[in-house]
């Protein structure tokens, strides 16, 4: 954003550089049409060549004291009111670069001093406690890779939907913190201890009831987010990580866990985040199921005759991906796309699968195969497993892209109502 | 990859515990683990072992501090503050700052998308939209949400004296209460919601079967 109002200001003043004019026009020319993943792989869409001087012939800038992306490269995510998509067309492998991981938060973002946050840990304990973020940074630390989506995560219902657009609300960081097992471990808890309440100190105080056998498994106190410190929009200066689980349960901005030995029923996990099944309402969903999506090719992107690298992420938060299938026929027939080493616990895991298209249009899809056994289903199981009134939760269907002779590629939505 | 799952198991406390039973460790360390965490019997696992009873880090909360943070209000009432109020002066208080979001009576309009969901409905499970009367499980909830997240633009602004008000105005216009009714932390707690009897617990664990 810093830069587009630079650019502005530069423009109206009649004061262009070169260096501006050039990353404005292509970047004006690429955005609308085609991601930057594509030209590696078709040369469908010319991309404008603009006048650049001979690179070897010219000393470049010197060392900086923070990197930029390349001018040429412009991901962004996509903002609504209450959430703001990641841009997983754009990615080449799983792990998401903290600026463009997806949101979501109920009250915006709180401004928080890390000088002046506690983290309290109270109720069923021995001794309740709090800790300071360098009492958190103290203890033995722990890192992992893993996945958050929002349970609320599918957007279907025109042709005209990117990756992002569909699914937008899962990334994927490496975290690092202290493990919730460590700190409980300090304040003693209580044998008759079952659930705790988690508590965030955004705007909307937002809380959640957490079994405590997850906290045991493997919730982090996380404060740092792919090597840094976290982001503010993921939880500075610390949230609570529970890998694999609906990401309203990893609380961001965590200041109060309670131990208890039952669930407060709050309005996050009673009127939301809930849905109906059958006639009744499902709650307590926590762990996400396992799905797919492909990222390439995909709307609104245009493929050539020739071969084609399938490509996308698959994921489960019930433990790891052992295969992914797709189908370049519309759904008759499956084959399985070679996984991305490594292959991790509750995480995205890339698939790749090559392909060669004769110019007939067709439709491609995918569908994920977690270590529990279950295969991610189409639509109609879900509908007549749960009913036509579905509601927008915990909804992991297998997409589907059109192949049209002409080479341009649709979402396909599937109506259920 | 073994490497991190070896650390990651490694700092689970259930293992502890097995290090504890071996008696490897101090008796201390039994009183700071308790029985949750002896619960889990899992194998031995040596990067604990290392570990002290407890690392010392952090400080005792003051109960006054417990106190100004512990706002959560529990199905059964507990949490729930002194005071009261009933519909009448909530409609007063939801009229000034619920309703330019929410709705002058809290219904769905028709045609119009209001900045905040509908909250009043009748109490049919079938109908639309989702409401207090047709989904909410808990009135405790509605006093727990309202008193820390309302109004949006001045969460935490309301006195427990009004939010019990605004609440029984919310379950008055749901015709869940009478109009006369005075909640309290006695009372409140004692509302059957009409969607209570629909929840059920996710009992999913994985496996081929589409739930």
């Amino acid at each position: 954003m810093e830069k587009e109002q630079k650019h502005h200001k530069e423009k109206s003043t009649g004061n262009i550089s070169r260096r501006t004019m050039i990353g404005g026009a292509v970047t004006a020319a690429i955005i609308p049409v085609i991601s930057s993943f594509t030209k590696y792989i078709q040369a469908g869409v010319p991309i404008p060549s603009p006048a650049i001087d001979d690179p070897t012939k010219k000393i470049g800038p010197g060392p900086g004291k923070l990197g930029k992306r390349s001018t040429f490269e412009q991901p962004v995510k996509k903002p609504s009111d209450i959430s703001s998509r990641s841009p997983l067309q754009d990615f080449y492998s799983t792990i998401t670069p903290s600026d463009l991981h997806y949101e979501r938060h109920h009250a915006g973002i709180p401004f928080i001093d890390p000088s002046q946050y506690e983290l309290l840990i109270h109720g069923m304990v021995e001794r309740p406690m709090k800790f300071n973020l360098a009492d958190l940074k103290r203890f033995p630390s722990f890192t992992r890779i893993c996945f958050l989506e929002c349970s609320g995560n599918f957007r279907t219902g025109k042709e005209e939907l990117t990756p992002q657009d569909i699914l937008g609300l899962t990334s994927q960081s490496e975290w690092t913190g202290v493990l919730l097992s460590t700190l409980l471990r300090e304040v003693g808890v209580s044998d008759k201890a079952s659930w705790l309440i988690a508590e965030g100190s955004d705007a909307a105080v937002m809380t959640r009831s957490i079994p405590i056998k997850k906290a045991l498994d493997d919730a982090i106190i996380a404060y740092g987010q792919n090597g840094e410190a976290i982001r503010p929009e993921q939880g500075y200066p610390a949230r609570l990580l529970l890998p694999g689980w609906e990401g309203n349960t990893s609380v961001k901005w965590i200041r109060r866990i309670e131990i208890t030995d039952q669930p407060y029923m709050t309005r996050e996990e009673t009127a939301k985040y809930t849905y109906p099944v059958n006639g009744k309402i499902r709650m307590f969903s926590f762990e996400m199921d396992a799905r797919s999506i492909i990222t390439f090719p995909s709307y609104p992107q245009k493929v050539e005759k020739g071969w084609i690298e399938i490509r996308g992420i698959a994921w489960t938060g019930r433990g790891k991906i052992i295969k992914v299938e797709v189908s370049t026929d519309a759904g008759k027939t499956w084959n399985a796309a070679k996984l991305q080493e490594p292959v991790l616990d509750k995480a995205h895991t890339y698939f790749k699968y090559l392909w060669q298209w004769k110019g007939d249009a067709t439709e491609i899809l995918s569908r994920a195969v977690d270590e529990t056994g279950y295969t991610q289903p189409r639509l109609k199981q879900l509908v007549d497993a749960r009913g036509t009134d579905l509601g927008g939760y915990h909804l992991n269907p297998v997409t589907a892209w059109q192949i049209k002779n002409d080479g341009s590629v649709l979402f396909k939505p599937e109506a259920w109502k | 990859m073994k490497t991190g799952k070896k650390i990651k198991l490694a700092n689970m406390p259930g293992r502890l515990c097995v290090v504890i039973a071996a008696g490897l460790m101090l008796i201390g360390l039994m009183a700071a683990n308790n029985g949750v965490l002896n619960s889990k019997n899992q194998p031995l696992l040596k990067d604990t072992t290392q570990w002290p009873a407890t690392f010392g880090f952090g400080r005792t909360a003051t109960v006054d501090e417990i106190a100004k943070w512990d706002i959560s209000i529990r199905p059964d009432g507990k949490g729930l503050p002194a005071g009261d109020g009933d519909a009448t002066k909530g409609a007063t208080i939801y009229a000034l700052k619920c309703a330019p979001c929410h709705g002058v009576d809290g219904k769905e309009i028709p045609g119009i998308k209001l900045p905040a969901p509908a909250l009043v409905s009748d109490t049919a499970a079938k109908s639309k939209p989702k409401t207090i009367g047709n989904y909410w499980p808990y009135a405790t909830t509605l006093f727990d949400y309202v008193r820390r997240a309302m109004p949006y633009n001045l969460p935490g602004s309301l006195t427990d004296n009004e939010v019990y008000s605004v609440t029984a105005y919310l379950l008055s216009a749901n015709k869940i209460i009478q109009p006369g009714a005075v909640l309290n932390a006695q009372s409140l707690p004692k509302i059957i919601m009409p969607a209570k009897k629909l929840f059920v617990v996710d009992d999913r664990k994985g496996g081929a079967e589409v739930k």
